[in-house]
């Protein structure tokens, strides 16, 4: 966070970090007092903006056109860094003759298939021997002169991304554009560097992780990667949401971004190797350590060579069972039993109405939370019940409430949005029945363990083989270090039996070492336990190495070798952070090196080895397979190798760049409660004529659990509202501090009214657009201080192919003076702005408003995804075929 | 209390005293004088992160009879250098909101009305189910033969709020017992 201050030049946009992260935006404040700029760009003019040299207006969802745009013109007036694309990117490398851009394909890259809405990537791949492919050495040109080389298909991607374009698409004038594009290029280089900071404002898109892409190029092309006061800084919402995905509750992956298997993954050298292959380069050539490592962490001395360390107890994946295609499931009957550890579901997640419903279907439910929130009280009184569309009689799921201890009832660690593991201490015992959720799962898996102890069932021996044995206070808990150990990992045999291991450098491939996440290896090194490191940052420079723990070996800044030029000397003084020292012949500076720590930089890299060996002294980017950032992304993405704008299924507006109106690849369910507009696509879209986006401010928390139920904050925000331009109001007669009531093919909810200067009205398209703004934090439970609908209710479950996430920021509704409808006439309310939009499912096949657009079409059934390559640990293929109801489109 | 003198007077103590601007010490009253911070009466302090969002404030937990006191931002924290936002900085009515549930409650199927329920009943019930839910949608494998060996018919949601050592206790034994719907709020 500190870093902020380092940059010269701070863009944000997806964020409003000044009231979302408020102690974070001090050190954008501190970058302004030594004399940086600030932009932000966000269709809301917000505290962040009144803290900002430059607030630009834009529609929301047009980000690529905008980044895309910088790209142009960075490439076009040759203003990007050159020595550092020719030596850390893959600019020079040169891409299959077969590859297709949208340019050439109407919108669409090479590989689509329409049955499936899927891309088979094998035409994105880099050109050469498949062999030297494979170690990391693909056909270069480093003139970058080759049209077949990454820098001249970058070039021709973006030829039409200009500033017209921009202003046509973004709603964002010449001159906003200009000061953007010019602030860019005057703030990087050797003796300057700009950095991004973007959250959920990108993420929750339909393409949301190819607008974080396309920052990611123009940082590379800028050379801002790696480097002090630069890269992407993303702005994560939770204690431990960053933890969470290291050492996931996520579907797709283990410990440490191993990919969990897929069906017919049944070889664990070829599982391994699609992690990461022994002769590529860096440091996912040792994917087979990683794992072998976390097997023998789980199964202990059950995990043998033999068996392939009880790799095959791992259960396996049939596609996409992220929690949306679950809520689907849910409906159908196929789920008995949900917990829920902490998040209310009922509010927090798209299409509240089908969460809900989806509740009703199980059997029986867990929730472990401090209050009675809506996810626990559903059936008594959720917006069903006061409908009078159901009610607690008819609704069979058994209920179990166990309350949670807090954050100050527990020890344990967060990791924060920056990678750093810091540790709790305890202050107090939890009162009443509360309890750790580390007890509970410990307790849990013990009564099972107890309960299964005579079975002979196979199936039940990953559960009576497992590593299961911590040990527990008077009280009952769990001692979390002990659980913190496991995951650092621990010497098993051999001189150091039992010792912590110091990194995961130290993992060996024969049994003879575990580690639960080999990224986390280090946290507990000689046995102290580093997250809980203290020292004042007063008494510290300012990267602040004593101060908590951040992964991997306590780096703070990701790739740093690019900091120093490819001769190995700091890129110039003022933005010196890793360097070569000849004399003493290691890597060094003021954060830990991320760089084999002896080799020289000048290096040719061995070949012949793989792995870390393999790493020629440039090849900053030590977990690619060839050492390079990625400008163009052979795999990894499953909607394309270069961003490219499609619009919002709901949008009004005709894509302005391709015939291809929507990302092709889009996940969405067909379901008669998750209909979508037909937006520019079909007569029915200007039935909801406006945009809506979601947002978070600063008095509340996600779905209102840790909010709506303390007075204080209650206080501080008591009401829903929505926020529209004075020009809006003015059309529609909303009167500011009534009521509106806001319709989208989903739902309707209602809010105050909050007429602004802050919602701009936006030209784009040879119309006026009115993008009005939505916090989420408000649900209907009768438990919480305060109670309001919930903008999840209109948003439906339609998900980012790549991330399985929703799209909450950019949806198209009506809005109406007035509170809505109680009881019935909610639902009659929405079925007749259904009706005039041609949404009826019964008479109108089209549900999600793609008809017309290539790839639309009844569901074909899914088929199931081939099994990609090793970057796609974070980018599992969709297409559940066992979820009917779902469909990429 | 003493009977006020001439001298207690505060323009006069302003002008006798070390507070010429009469700003401090020359305008508190006797009340003001008598008190002192909640945290001078805590029986210990314990170093805590900020439960909120992911900047990873540090706070300093001031408890007193087995009771959080008052949660402040620690000075220390190279991050947020004693900083906490409005949410940080209520906190400590996290722990003590009235409307805090520290009793197990149960709701029977189609019920109308939560019931009281032990928690060791309660845990054998959650084993009971956890392991009939397993075996009634267990997959051996998949229509082309390919083992799959995992449950569908248990799901599970949360893990950002809470801790990593948490995290990974779930992810363990629900992966050992072969379900495999887990996912947190970092999907939505």
């Amino acid at each position: 966070m500190q870093d902020f201050a380092n940059a010269d030049l701070i863009v944000i946009e997806g964020s409003n970090m000044a009231e979302a992260h408020p102690v974070a935006f001090q050190w954008v404040i501190e970058a302004r007092r030594r004399g940086s700029r600030v932009i932000h760009v966000d269709p809301r003019f917000t505290r962040t903006s009144a803290n900002a040299d430059r607030h630009i207006p834009i529609r929301t969802g047009t980000d690529i056109v905008l980044l895309g745009g910088v790209i142009r013109h960075v490439l076009e007036n040759e203003l990007y860094f050159t020595e550092y694309v020719q030596a850390y990117t893959n600019a020079s490398t040169l891409v299959s003759e077969a590859y297709g851009d949208p340019e050439d394909l109407g919108g669409l890259f090479s590989g689509y298939d329409p049955e499936t809405s899927t891309y088979d990537n094998s035409t994105w791949a880099y050109a050469g021997d498949p062999d030297a492919i494979a170690r990391g050495l693909p056909e270069r040109d480093e003139t970058l002169q080759h049209p077949r080389t990454v820098f001249q298909i970058l070039k021709r991607h973006y030829a039409r991304y200009t500033p017209e374009m921009v202003q046509e698409t973004c709603g964002i004038a010449p001159e906003d554009f200009e000061y953007l594009a010019s602030s860019i290029a005057e703030n990087s280089g050797r003796e300057k560097t700009t950095m991004f900071a973007y959250a959920l404002g990108w993420t929750q898109h339909q393409g949301g992780a190819q607008m974080i892409r396309t920052s990611g190029i123009l940082q590379l092309l800028m050379g801002n990667m790696g480097r002090p006061g630069g890269g992407i800084m993303a702005l994560r919402g939770h204690a431990t949401i960053q933890g969470s995905t290291d050492i996931p509750t996520l579907y797709h992956i283990l410990p440490g971004y191993l990919p969990m298997p897929k069906a017919g993954q049944d070889d664990f050298d070829e599982y391994t190797r699609l992690v990461g292959k022994k002769e590529q380069k860096g440091f996912w050539a040792n994917a087979d350590i990683y794992t072998i490592n976390l097997l023998k962490a789980w199964w202990g001395k059950h995990a043998t060579a033999e068996n392939d360390w009880r790799y095959h107890y791992l259960p396996r994946l049939t596609g996409a069972h992220g929690t949306y295609q679950t809520v689907m499931r849910m409906l159908e009957g196929g789920v008995d039993g949900y917990f829920l550890f902490g998040q209310n579901p009922a509010v927090g997640s798209a299409n509240g109405r089908m969460q809900r419903l989806g509740l009703t279907h199980l059997k029986w439910m867990v929730v472990r939370d401090f209050y009675m929130i809506e996810s626990a009280t559903f059936w008594k009184d959720g917006p069903e019940i006061e409908s009078g569309e159901l009610s607690p009689e008819q609704i069979g799921t058994e209920m179990f409430f166990l309350p949670a201890a807090n954050h100050t009832e527990k020890a344990g660690s967060f990791t924060q949005t920056q990678r750093m593991v810091q540790w709790r201490d305890q202050a107090v015992e939890p009162p009443g029945d509360a309890k750790s959720d580390l007890e509970f799962m410990y307790e849990l898996g013990r009564r099972v363990r107890e309960k299964l102890k005579d079975s002979s069932d196979p199936r039940d021996r990953p559960i009576l083989e497992l590593t299961w044995d911590y040990p527990v206070n008077e009280h009952g808990e769990p001692d979390a270090e002990a659980v913190l150990a496991e995951i650092n990992g621990r010497h098993i045999s051999g001189e150091r039996a039992g010792q912590p291991l110091a990194s995961f450098g130290e993992m060996k491939d024969d049994g003879s070492t575990s580690g639960g996440c080999w990224i986390y290896s280090g946290v507990y090194a000689g046995g102290i336990n580093r997250a809980r490191k203290r020292t004042p940052g007063q008494e510290q420079d300012e990267t602040a190495a004593e101060w908590g723990w951040a992964w991997p070996a306590n780096r703070r800044i990701l790739y740093n070798r690019a900091s120093a030029d490819p001769e190995g000397r700091p890129w110039s003084e003022r933005k010196k952070w890793v360097w070569w020292d000849e004399e003493s012949g290691t890597w060094t500076g003021k954060d830990v090196p991320d760089f084999p720590p002896t080799k020289r930089p000048d290096d040719p890299g061995d070949p012949g080895k793989g792995g870390v060996a393999a790493l020629a002294g440039t090849d900053a980017f030590t977990m690619q397979s060839d050492g390079r950032g990625w400008l163009f992304a052979p795999t990894g993405m499953v909607d394309g190798p270069l961003p490219t704008h499609y619009e919002s299924p709901e949008s009004n507006i005709p894509n302005p760049l391709y015939p291809q109106q929507s990302n092709p690849t889009r996940v969405t369910f067909q379901d008669e409660d998750n209909l979508s507009s037909p937006g520019a696509m079909g007569a029915g879209g200007e039935v909801y004529p406006y945009v809506f986006t979601t947002y978070r401010i600063t008095e509340h928390h996600t779905a209102g659990g840790m909010s709506r139920f303390l007075p204080y904050l209650s206080e501080l925000q008591p009401e829903m509202y929505c926020e529209v331009s004075p020009e809006l109001a003015e059309e529609l007669g909303l009167e500011p501090y009534g009521w509106a009531t806001i319709v989208s093919a989903r739902n309707a909810i209602e809010a105050k009214v909050l007429v602004t200067e802050r919602m701009t009205p936006l030209q784009v398209g040879g119309r006026t657009v009115h993008q009005i703004g939505l916090p989420f934090h408000w649900g209907r439970g009768e438990s919480a201080v305060v109670q309001g609908d919930g903008a999840n209710d209109l948003i439906g479950m339609n998900l980012d192919a790549n991330t399985q996430i929703q799209n909450s920021k950019n949806n198209s509704c009506t809005i109406l003076p007035g509170r809505r409808p109680r009881g019935a006439g909610r639902a009659e309310l929405v079925e007749e702005y259904r009706r005039r939009a041609g949404l009826i499912p019964a008479l109108h096949p089209q549900v999600d408003g793609a008809e017309g657009a290539p790839g639309a079409g009844p569901a074909a059934g899914g088929t199931p995804h081939e099994v990609r390559g090793p970057e796609e640990a974070t980018a599992v293929p969709t297409g559940e075929p066992s979820m009917k109801e779902m469909r990429n489109r | 209390m003493a009977r006020k003198t001439f001298l207690d007077w505060p323009v006069i103590r302003q002008l006798r005293g070390a507070d010429p601007t009469g700003r401090g010490t020359a305008v508190t009253s006797p009340r003001t004088r008598s008190t002192t911070p909640r945290t001078a009466e805590a029986d210990g302090v314990a170093d805590s992160v900020c439960p909120y969002c992911a900047v990873g404030c540090s706070q300093r937990v001031f408890h007193k009879d087995g009771r959080v006191i008052n949660i402040e931002g620690n000075p220390d924290s190279p991050v947020s250098r004693g900083r906490l936002c409005p949410k940080g900085a209520a906190s400590e009515q996290l722990a003590n909101s009235y409307l805090r549930q520290t009793k197990v409650r149960y709701r029977r199927p189609y019920g109308t009305e939560w019931e009281d329920l032990d928690l060791d009943t309660a845990m054998d019930m959650i084993a009971d189910r956890f392991l009939e839910a397993r075996r009634k949608h267990w997959e051996d494998e998949d229509e082309q033969g390919n083992p799959l060996r995992r449950t569908m018919g248990i799901a599970s949601l949360g893990g950002a709020t809470i801790d990593n050592e948490e995290n990974y206790l779930i992810k363990k034994f629900f992966t050992a017992a072969g379900a495999i719907q887990m996912e947190n709020q970092a999907r939505i």
